[in-house]
C-alpha cells in the first residue's frame, strides 16, 4: 500500500550524443504535433525533472490544501454542509493520490516527495498559508481558490505528458463541483443575516489578492515559462490566466452583492477585460519564503500527522512482511 | 420473517399492518434517535481525522466511513423528527439538543485517541451495527428497514476496514500490538450497553420493530473473535461498571464534542447556512 520507488527506466537517461540529439528532435516534433508522451517513451531529462517538480508541487498543494478547510469539518453549520465539506476535503486527498501516482510514473518515489514536503525543500501553493477564521472562508476557498485552480488546470488536461493530462481531466471535473459548492455557500451567506453578509465580505477581502497571486509572478518575471510552453506543459502565460480568472469572477462577486477589495478595478469597455490594481508581490514573496500567516502551522500539522502515524505505517509494513514470510513458508 | 423476532411479531407478519399497530410513534422516535445519534457521533469523530491520518490512504478511508455514517445519521434523524411530529428536522435535532438529550451508545462517544483507539472503536461498533442493521432490515417498520438495508452494505465495508487494521496493528510490531490491546481494554467496558435491553428496546422488540439487543450478542462476539484471533489480541474480562449513553447518561467528552459541532447554529440562532 505504500508505494515503492520505481527503478529508473533506461530510456530516461539524458543522451548527450548524436543519438541523443536525434531523439530529442523526434521528441519535440511529436510534442509539437500534440501526441502524448507516455512513461515508457524517451524524454529529455529536463522535461522529466520539470514535470516531477510541477506534479509533486501540485500533489503537495492538494494535501496541504486539506488543512484550511479540514479546520471546519467538525464545525460545519448544517449536516448537509458537513457532508459536502467532508467529501470535498476527501476529493483533495484523492487528487493528491492521483498526482503522486503520476509523478511515480516519471521515476520519483512518493516517500521521497513527501520527505521533501515535510523538510520544507519542496514548495506547495502559497494560498494554503492563509487562515480560515470563519465559515465564510470555506465558501471563499471553494469559489475563488478552486476557481483559480480550474483556470490553471484546464489547459493541463491537454498537457503533453499523458498520465498528468489524464489525472487533470478527472481532477478538473471535481474542482468545478467544488467551485460551485463554494459559490453556493457564499450566495447563502450573502443572502443571509447582516452578520453572515459581513462574514462573506470579510472572507472575500482575505482571499481575493492571494487568489490572484495563485497564477504566479507576472510574465516578465516568470522563470520556467519558455521551456514549459515549448514542451506543451504550459499553454497560457500566468498573466493570461490571471486575466481570465478576473474576468470570470468579478461578475460573480457583483451577483453576490459583494465588493472586490480593489479600488482600481474597472471594466475596460474596449477590450471587455477588467483592469485591476497592482499585486503586492512583496507579500507573495514573503509567504513563499515561509513567512506567511500559517506557513509554520501548515507544515507543523503535516509533520505531526506524519510523525504520529509512523508506528502505524511501521506496523503495516511489519505485518506485510510477516504475511510474505508465512506465504512463502506455506509454499515451501 | 426472521427467527430473531419475537413470536407475536411473526404471527402478525404478512398481513397489512397499519402504522398505528407498529408501537407508538413516540417510542419509535426515541428508538430511531438512538440509532441516528450513534451514527452521527461516530461520523463527527471520524471527520476530525481527515487530513491528520497516518497515511493519505487512511485520510481517504476514514473519510469514506465518516461520510457513510453521516448519511445514515441524516436519514435516521429526519425519520426520528417525522415520528416525533414536533417539526424538528435533521439540523434541529443535531445542533439544538443538549448533551443529555443525545442517546448514542457510550462507545460512540469515546474519544478518537490514537489510531489504534479509533480503529478498535470502529471494529467494536461495526461488528455490532452489522448485526443490528441485518435484523432491522426485517423490521415491521418499512422505512427503518429500507434505511437499514442501505446501511448494512456500508457497514460490511467498514468492518473490512476496521478489522483489517486491527489485524495489522495487533499482529504488526510490539508497539502496535501493545497500543491495540490497550485500546481494546479501554473500550471494552462500553460494549456491555450494546446488549443490555431497557424497557424501550423490550417494547420495540415485542412489536417487531427492532431486534432484542441480547439477540445480537452471539453474532457480534463471533465476528469480533474472528478478527481478534487473527490480530493475536485477547478479550478482556467483563467490566463491572456499565455506561448507558442510550439513556442520555454521558461522560465528559460528549459535551465538548457537541460544543464544537453546534457552535455556528448556537451562535447565530435562526440563520440559514
Ligand atoms: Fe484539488
Ligand atoms: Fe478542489
Amino acid at each position: 500500500m505504500y508505494a515503492q520507488a520505481l527503478d529508473q527506466p533506461e530510456g530516461h537517461r539524458e543522451c548527450a550524443s548524436a543519438d541523443g540529439a536525434a531523439l530529442e528532435a523526434r521528441f519535440l516534433s511529436r510534442v509539437a504535433s500534440e501526441q502524448k508522451v507516455e512513461p515508457k517513451d524517451w524524454m529529455p531529462e529536463r522535461y522529466r525533472r520539470t514535470l516531477i517538480r510541477q506534479i509533486s508541487q501540485h500533489a503537495h498543494s492538494e494535501i496541504v490544501g486539506m488543512l484550511p478547510e479540514g479546520n471546519w469539518i467538525t464545525r460545519a453549520p448544517s449536516l448537509k454542509r458537513k457532508a459536502i465539506l467532508m467529501a470535498k476535503v476527501q476529493d483533495e486527498g484523492g487528487h493528491g493520490a492521483y498526482l503522486y501516482a503520476a509523478a511515480e510514473t516519471l521515476g520519483a518515489a512518493r516517500e521521497d516527495l513527501i520527505e521533501q514536503l515535510l523538510s520544507g525543500a519542496a514548495k506547495y501553493s502559497s494560498i494554503f498559508n492563509y487562515p480560515t477564521p470563519t465559515w465564510a472562508d470555506v465558501g471563499a476557498i471553494g469559489w475563488l481558490v478552486d476557481g483559480a485552480a480550474i483556470m490553471n488546470q484546464i489547459p493541463l488536461c491537454r498537457c503533453s505528458y499523458g498520465p498528468y493530462a489524464r489525472a487533470m481531466v478527472r481532477i478538473c471535473k471535481e474542482e468545478s463541483f467544488h467551485q460551485r459548492q463554494g459559490f453556493e455557500i457564499m450566495l447563502t451567506l450573502a443572502r443571509g443575516t447582516p452578520e453572515q453578509r459581513r462574514m462573506a465580505q470579510e472572507a472575500l477581502n482575505r482571499w481575493w489578492w492571494p487568489s490572484l497571486m495563485m497564477f504566479g509572478p507576472g510574465d516578465a518575471d516568470s522563470k520556467h515559462t519558455a521551456d514549459s510552453v515549448r514542451w506543451k506543459i504550459k499553454r497560457f502565460t500566468n498573466d493570461e490566466l490571471r486575466q481570465k480568472f478576473v474576468d470570470f469572477t468579478v461578475p460573480q462577486a457583483q451577483f453576490l452583492g459583494l465588493k472586490v477589495p480593489d479600488p482600481e478595478l474597472r471594466l475596460d469597455e474596449a477590450s471587455g477585460h477588467y483592469r485591476f490594481g497592482a499585486i503586492d508581490w512583496a507579500e507573495f514573496n514573503e509567504v513563499l519564503r515561509g513567512n506567511g500567516p500559517c506557513n509554520r502551522e501548515r507544515l507543523a500539522a503535516r509533520r505531526e500527522a506524519h510523525e504520529s502515524g509512523r508506528w502505524v505505517r511501521e506496523a503495516a509494513a511489519a505485518y506485510a512482511e510477516k504475511q510474505r514470510a508465512r506465504t512463502s513458508a506455506a509454499a515451501a | 420473517m426472521s427467527e430473531a423476532l419475537p413470536a407475536q411479531a411473526q404471527m402478525t407478519a404478512g398481513g397489512a399492518i397499519g402504522a398505528s399497530s407498529l408501537a407508538p410513534d413516540a417510542d419509535r422516535a426515541k428508538y430511531v434517535l438512538r440509532l441516528a445519534d450513534t451514527s452521527l457521533i461516530v461520523a463527527q469523530q471520524l471527520g476530525a481525522w481527515i487530513g491528520q491520518a497516518p497515511a493519505l490512504e487512511e485520510d481517504l478511508g476514514l473519510a469514506n466511513i465518516a461520510l457513510d455514517l453521516l448519511g445514515q445519521g441524516r436519514l435516521l434523524l429526519a425519520y426520528a423528527g417525522e415520528l416525533e411530529g414536533r417539526g424538528r428536522d435533521e439540523d434541529a435535532l443535531a445542533f439544538l439538543r443538549e448533551p443529555s438529550e443525545f442517546v448514542n451508545v457510550s462507545l460512540a462517544e469515546q474519544p478518537n485517541g490514537d489510531f489504534a483507539d479509533t480503529v478498535m472503536r470502529q471494529l467494536l461498533l461495526d461488528a455490532w451495527q452489522i448485526e443490528l442493521f441485518e435484523a432491522l432490515e426485517r423490521s415491521r417498520d418499512e422505512r427503518l428497514g429500507q434505511i437499514a438495508a442501505k446501511a448494512v452494505k456500508e457497514t460490511r465495508y467498514h468492518l473490512r476496514y476496521s478489522g483489517g487494521w486491527v489485524v495489522r496493528l495487533g499482529d504488526g510490531t510490539a508497539e502496535s500490538h501493545e497500543r491495540t490491546q490497550q485500546a481494546l481494554q479501554r473500550l471494552w467496558p462500553y460494549t456491555a450497553e450494546l446488549f443490555d435491553a431497557d424497557p424501550l428496546e423490550e417494547a420495540l422488540a415485542a412489536a417487531g420493530i427492532g431486534p432484542h439487543p441480547a439477540a445480537l450478542a452471539a453474532g457480534w462476539r463471533a465476528r469480533l473473535q474472528e478478527v481478534l484471533a487473527e490480530a493475536t489480541l485477547i478479550l478482556p474480562p467483563p467490566a463491572s461498571f456499565r455506561w448507558y449513553g442510550k439513556r442520555g447518561e454521558h461522560n465528559e467528552h460528549l459535551g465538548h464534542l457537541l460544543a464544537e459541532m453546534q457552535i455556528l447554529q448556537r451562535t447565530y440562532p435562526g440563520a440559514k447556512w
